[in-house]
């Protein structure tokens, strides 16, 4: 079935894939015949236990035809977020630099896009692209790699701290039915710095594609990445996403994922704890319904001493969706003084809906704190009690409790508009109702 | 306004209350006394509609109506209170939306019109002085991180808004200092009527110092085992509890 990329690659090859420094279309093959020997996982991988990418391996899906989009800011304006952001727009995998605004950056902060980056500081890329995210072992990553598009760079500079958040929107329409893009994000945070990034992917539309994202995240020492990424693919779509973070002594890597869109979905975010005092908050949340299937991969690093990891993921699993949570945390026998807490939690709101979730924990250092905890389960039946006691009957009562469910994660969001934004839509999704 | 006749519930096939009568007429307060275990949270949790209880049998009548066959929303409704012992906390809704939503169904159950934001603002503000809260309160989630006097406060506070016909105050004192008490009694005693009733379950005597009732009752073993006026009150804080149970049969 890989091999059914192969004439694509060669074409891609031939025309335009393999511009840029002569590393790059080296890389790409090498990424490439790594993808053709591996395969699409199956069932049978560990990691992939859960979730089945038949329909995505039983087909093959092409490069998106490239042409500029003839949708205006009125149409993406509803997933803009905060239009004061800065922003790049890509539609179907391709930048709009007329939908994008990405110009009022302090001097010294890089941020363009993959091919520019490539053009203008070859060398500078080559150290970062491709070394986090290895593909080694990991085929959706190797598809990535051989075919990445035009991807964003963003490079903070020690000690620069940018506070309004960039915004990279993903978004797919008509056009990209039977397509695949392959978004490509690499960041790089040196030391003190900080930054704040919302990756978004949305779908308009019924069309089926395919969404294959690669993110390298870089946080220097004492720097702070905050890494939102808010999919809402279409509902016939496919989204399959990793992150990879290596972080340095005393940094921050605070990550939120949230995924309500696409019919299947596989969410990856990997960190490494590569100095002491580092601390990673991965936080997550999916709701689903109908036949959806979100696959949510977490794997915490412990690989230097006095870090902490703190996982939150909140699962509301409607209809006959399935649900799949996979927290791994690694505890290396240098890692004293390691902080560990993960929770997943998963309410069923229906019968058939169902979750799978697999905490796993190998320590190999003796003194560590630890835990994890998992629930799967129903309404709590004395929050019920308490507002019907107020008078607010079984339905209204137990919408709201389904929203204060999700609530309890959208708290750790720090950006006010994008806390706001997702309350409003998941209240009323519950509700009915519009939240004040 | 509230009859119970012979009431018998159980909880896991427990039997928790063994047959209690209580009449409370419209303008009286009662006290519901009793040691650790006693029923009396039972007790107060059935009047409000707690699923988790099973009323084997007994009945229960308010204002005409049989109690036990209403759901615990039409009971609020209808005018029936519980302030919590353990108030539950809802992370995202906010206190002003809770409150609201609350106060608009039971306008709603009574064919009146639903009132919008900005006319529950002003009704609010009132009801906030009597319970020494800060506006900022409303715009924080319902008891999400509040202490323990911010909980019971907020409580009042909700009972202030909703001015229910009878209210059970369920350990409302338990947990408290004495500035929270002073403020949570101060609220309740504000919003006594000559139409409406409360009933305050307590372990201790130190909050019938501030709520003064006209009856109290001792319940031990799913039982009333005394009823009197507020003396008896002053006398079970004097020699506890003990002197009233029945002796251990061997």
């Amino acid at each position: 079935m890989t091999e059914s990329y192969r004439d694509q690659f060669a074409a891609n090859a031939a025309n335009g894939g393999g511009e840029g420094p002569t590393w790059l279309p080296a890389l790409r093959a090498q990424a490439f015949e790594r993808f053709t020997a591996l395969g699409f996982p199956t069932t049978r991988d560990e990691d992939w236990h859960f979730t089945s990418v038949t329909p995505i391996a039983e087909r093959t899906f092409k490069a998106v035809k490239s042409a500029p989009t003839t949708l205006t800011l009125t149409d993406i304006a509803p997933w803009l977020v905060n239009e004061s952001w800065q922003r790049l727009v890509f539609v179907n995998g391709r930048l709009e630099p007329l939908l994008s605004h990405f110009s009022e950056l302090p001097a010294a902060v890089q941020l363009s896009t993959l091919s520019d980056a490539l053009r203008e500081e070859p060398e500078w890329v080559k150290q970062h692209l491709g070394t986090l995210a290895g593909f080694d072992r990991a085929a959706f990553t190797a598809l990535n790699t051989a075919f990445m598009q035009d991807g964003v760079v963003v490079r903070i500079p020690e000690g620069e701290c940018v506070e309004v958040p960039l915004h990279i929107l993903h978004i797919s329409d008509a056009h990209a039915a039977g397509a695949a893009v392959h978004p490509r994000l690499l960041v790089v945070a040196e030391a003190q710095s900080q930054v704040v990034l919302v990756e978004s992917y949305v779908g308009l539309g019924q069309a089926s594609y395919l969404v294959n994202t690669v993110a390298e995240v870089s946080v220097g020492d004492g720097a702070r990445v905050d890494h939102y990424k808010i999919q809402r693919d279409g509902i016939e779509a496919f989204h399959v996403s990793t992150v990879q973070v290596t972080q340095g002594r005393d940094s921050i890597y605070h990550s939120f994922s949230y995924a309500a869109g696409a019919a299947l979905s596989r969410t990856n975010v990997y960190t490494k704890l590569l100095g002491t005092g580092g601390e990673a908050r991965l936080n997550g949340l999916y709701i689903l319904d109908g036949t959806q299937h979100a696959d949510h991969q977490t794997f915490v690093e412990h690989l230097a001493e006095s870090c902490a990891s703190r996982e939150l993921y909140i699962g509301i699993l409607d209809g006959s969706s399935h649900g799949v949570f996979n927290g791994k945390v690694y505890v290396d026998p240098i890692a004293q003084k390691t902080d560990g807490k993960q929770t997943n939690k998963a309410l069923l709101l229906s019968d058939k809906a169902r979750i799978d979730t697999k905490p796993q924990l190998e320590i190999f250092a003796d003194d560590v704190k630890c835990t994890h905890g998992a629930t799967i389960g129903k309404l709590d039946e004395q929050a019920l009690f308490y507002l019907k006691s107020r008078g607010i009957g079984g339905e209204n009562a137990r919408a709201l409790l389904t929203y204060a469910f999700a609530a309890q994660v959208l708290e750790t969001i720090e950006i006010d508009s994008l806390r706001l934004l997702l309350e409003r839509a998941i209240f009323a999704r519950f509700t009915n109702l519009a939240l004040e | 306004m509230l009859k119970i006749t012979d009431l018998h519930a159980s909880a896991s096939d427990k039997e928790i209350l063994k047959g209690i009568s209580l009449t409370v007429n419209a303008g009286e307060v009662h006290a519901i006394m009793g040691p650790n275990g006693s029923g009396k949270s039972t007790l107060a949790q059935i009047i409000a509609g707690h699923p988790g209880y099973e009323v084997t049998s007994g009945t229960i009548e308010y204002d005409g109506k049989d109690l036990l066959d209403m759901e615990a929303e039409e009971r609020a409704q209808a005018g029936v209170f519980l302030a919590f012992q353990y108030p539950v906390e809802i992370p995202g809704v906010t206190n002003a939306y809770f409150l609201r939503a609350a106060f608009n169904e039971l306008r709603k159950a009574r064919g009146e019109e639903e009132v919008d934001p900005m006319e529950f603002l002003d009704i609010m503000e009132e009801k906030l002085k009597l319970v020494e809260m800060d506006a900022t309160m409303m715009q924080r989630s319902v008891n999400a991180g509040f202490s323990g006097g911010e909980k019971k406060r907020n409580e009042i506070l909700q009972m202030a808004v909703l001015a229910p016909k009878l209210a059970v105050l369920d350990e409302t004192d338990s947990g408290l200092d004495i500035d929270a008490l002073r403020i949570v009694a101060g609220g309740v005693n504000a919003l006594k009527r000559p139409d409406n009733a409360t009933i305050v379950v307590t372990h201790y005597q130190r909050l019938l110092n501030y709520i003064v009732p006209d009856f109290v009752h001792v319940l031990a073993g799913g039982r009333i085992i005394r009823s009197g006026g507020k003396e008896l009150a002053h006398e079970l804080e004097a020699k506890g509890y003990d002197w009233l149970l029945e002796p251990v049969s061997v």
